[in-house]
């Protein structure tokens, strides 16, 4: 293990800003903190940064307590949503400054710079300032100085935020590759699940600063532990139900059925809070098990190749996210349908108390 | 060629203001004998044995000397100062910083004659009485607090993220100060000099009761021009006009950065 927070937590101002939370990310690793904004994953990377002392708890760094180490003299590089560089300095001199720094001499430093700002694509910017250049190329310059230094631990606060579609696709394929070989612990903040789950490697969710689960992204997508992880790795959000379980039987909504799959036959009697993704809700029933539900449509929202339905059902706003494009006229009545395997059942505690049983066929997870 | 109307407007208020400095360029010309003989609009028989005067009485030069080393003096303590202490304002939050901070402000509220007569009698007992030190530092009481709002304007306008990624560089804090942080503020660096000066070079009160012989500041030895044979009006007015230059020279130096000034800070 590379880095881990042992029992960390952070209060401000009698405010928890961070629950005493406990994380070992291993060298070598993508890891993404994904939550809302609030959620503390700034606080968090702050702390991993030693920007921000913890209120309690220790910090280990490759097996050395580096809690109240000052960062100059930690192995880490950051790079923020805004984009920070040294205005006053060129391009080169930007990239160069870690290196410079740490005294290395002037020939190693050119060819240093002049490789990493090749593979960033910034070579014909050299000489300039950092503020002539588009967003997007100051955000490389910002991404150059984090790779140049070949740190330990790389912080990435949601580093693409700020950035137009196309440069944030083309960079979020490269930022991985880029700092793969280096073996580095990378810490990734993001907001937006897709982004979590095409970077790969770990995913760290977080909700109202603490951490609801820790595991391969995969795995948390797929098999959430709790309600929370469950909506906040999910876009649009998760669309909720309550049910309840007599017997055998499960009623759901208008629906009462007897479930086939043995995880969900398994569940003791009482009251759920069942959750389903938004590209789990149909038009068309799926299979002869499939739930019917009757709901109103509100608005339509069509992207270029998918369509957001906005449904009313009872008091509930669900979302339908549907492939293709249905010109729908809202305030009418539409059916939609549900497989019961894709059902995750949570308990009175928010926590996961059956899977959908489609993941199981999941090889992957 | 025509002229529009507003251009009208432009050239009589630049008429305006320009009158009274080209009287005083008029008079500078001028012997004591035409200035005193009645009303005339440019010099009859052009002179510069006024400035010739200037430049070879050392009771005269010297008073420019002096304004000059004290105003350098002062300018270089309230920017040394200043800029920690509005550093401080701008990144940290402290017990009483906001009231600090106005307090630091409300001592510009108080006319600098009245605290002439405590910094004469403080210098006289400590030794301090002209010198040029005594007027820098007088003169600091109404400067640094000017400064360090100055300042504070510009810092708080630079994200305090690039004082962590410099951090995270590996910068300590006084080279990543000198290095990144000053180059970034030069602007307002420029505009808070410029007001130190300004501020420290026509104050006349203070510089004139802490001065004697050694120290005389230009504005007080242009007060002092009364001899037996009456006021010496034309050596008055060369000596008015010299003291404008440096003022004029200032800010046709600091031009760019103080219009940046205004835009971007508080002044």
């Amino acid at each position: 293990m590379s880095l881990q927070l042992e029992n960390v937590s952070l209060t401000v101002n009698g405010q928890p800003h961070i629950h005493p939370s406990h994380l070992n990310l291993a060298a070598g690793s993508m890891n993404v903190l994904l939550g809302p904004t609030l959620s503390g994953k700034t606080s968090l990377m702050r702390l991993m940064a030693g920007l921000d002392m913890p209120s309690t708890g220790k910090i280990l760094w490759r097996g050395d307590d580096v809690t109240g180490v000052k960062v100059q003299k930690r192995d880490i590089a950051m790079v923020y949503q805004q984009f920070i560089n040294y205005p006053s300095m060129t391009v080169f001199e930007n990239i160069a400054s870690p290196l410079r720094l740490r005294k290395k001499p002037e020939s190693e430093i050119i060819t240093a710079v002049k490789k990493t700002a090749d593979l960033l694509k910034l070579g014909a910017f050299l000489q300039k300032k950092p503020l002539e250049l588009s967003g997007g190329q100051q955000q490389r310059c910002a991404l150059a100085r984090a790779l140049v230094k070949q740190s330990g631990l790389v912080l990435l606060d949601e580093p693409l935020a700020n950035l137009d579609y196309k440069l944030r696709e083309e960079l979020r394929t490269e930022i991985p590759k880029m700092f793969a070989d280096s073996g580095a612990v990378f810490v990734y903040a993001t907001t937006e699940p897709e982004e979590a789950l095409l970077l790969g490697g770990n995913t760290v969710t977080l909700w109202q600063g603490a951490i609801t689960q820790f595991d391969t992204s995969t795995r948390v997508y797929h098999r959430p532990k709790n309600l929370v992880t469950a909506n906040v790795f999910s876009s649009p959000p998760m669309n909720f139900l309550d049910a309840e379980k007599e017997g055998l039987l499960i009623s759901l909504g208008e629906n009462s059925y007897n479930p086939l799959d043995p995880g969900h036959i398994k569940l003791t009697a009482g009251v759920y809070r069942v959750g389903f993704r938004p590209n789990h809700l149909m038009l068309e029933p799926k299979n002869s098990e499939s739930l019917r539900f009757s709901t109103i449509l509100k608005s339509t929202e069509i992207t270029g190749s998918e369509t957001f339905l906005h449904l009313q059902h009872q008091q509930q706003h669900w979302v339908s996210l549907l492939h293709g494009i249905h010109h729908l006229t809202p305030g009418v009545s539409i059916d939609v349908f549900v497989d019961p395997a894709h059902l995750y059942f949570f308990d009175a505690m928010g926590q996961t108390a059956a899977l959908a049983t489609y993941t199981q066929s999941l090889k992957s997870v | 060629m025509r002229i529009s109307r507003s251009n009208w407007i432009m050239i009589l208020y630049i008429l305006f203001l320009m009158l009274p400095i080209y009287w005083l360029v008029n008079m500078s010309l001028k012997s004591n004998q035409e200035i005193l003989d009645g009303f005339s609009l440019w010099p009859q028989a052009i002179t510069f044995d006024n400035y010739m005067t200037i430049f070879t009485d050392s009771s005269w030069y010297m008073g420019y000397v002096n304004s000059i080393i004290y105003v350098v003096i002062n300018t270089i303590i309230s920017l040394t100062v200043a800029l920690p202490a509005a550093y401080a304002f701008s990144r940290y939050r402290f017990m009483g910083d906001k009231h600090l901070f106005f307090w630091l402000l409300s001592n510009r509220m108080a006319p600098p004659a009245v605290f002439a007569l405590p910094f004469f009698q403080l210098y006289s007992s400590v030794g301090l009485f002209d010198t040029h030190i005594a007027v820098a530092l007088a003169h600091t009481l109404f400067n640094v607090p000017l400064a360090v709002w100055i300042l504070e304007g510009f810092m708080r306008g630079v994200p305090k993220e690039i004082d962590e990624t410099a951090y995270i560089d590996g910068y300590g804090f006084f080279r990543f100060f000198g290095k990144i942080f000053v180059p970034l503020i030069a602007s307002g660096i420029g505009v808070t000099a410029f007001f130190c000066f300004m501020f420290s070079w026509v104050e006349l009160l203070l510089s004139r009761t802490l001065t004697a012989v050694d120290a005389k500041s230009i504005a007080a030895t242009m007060t002092r021009t009364v001899s037996a044979s009456g006021v010496d009006w034309g050596v008055l007015a060369a000596a008015g006009v010299l003291t404008i230059i440096p003022g004029a020279l200032v800010i046709y130096f600091v031009r760019n950065h103080i219009a940046k000034g205004f835009a971007l800070g508080r002044v």
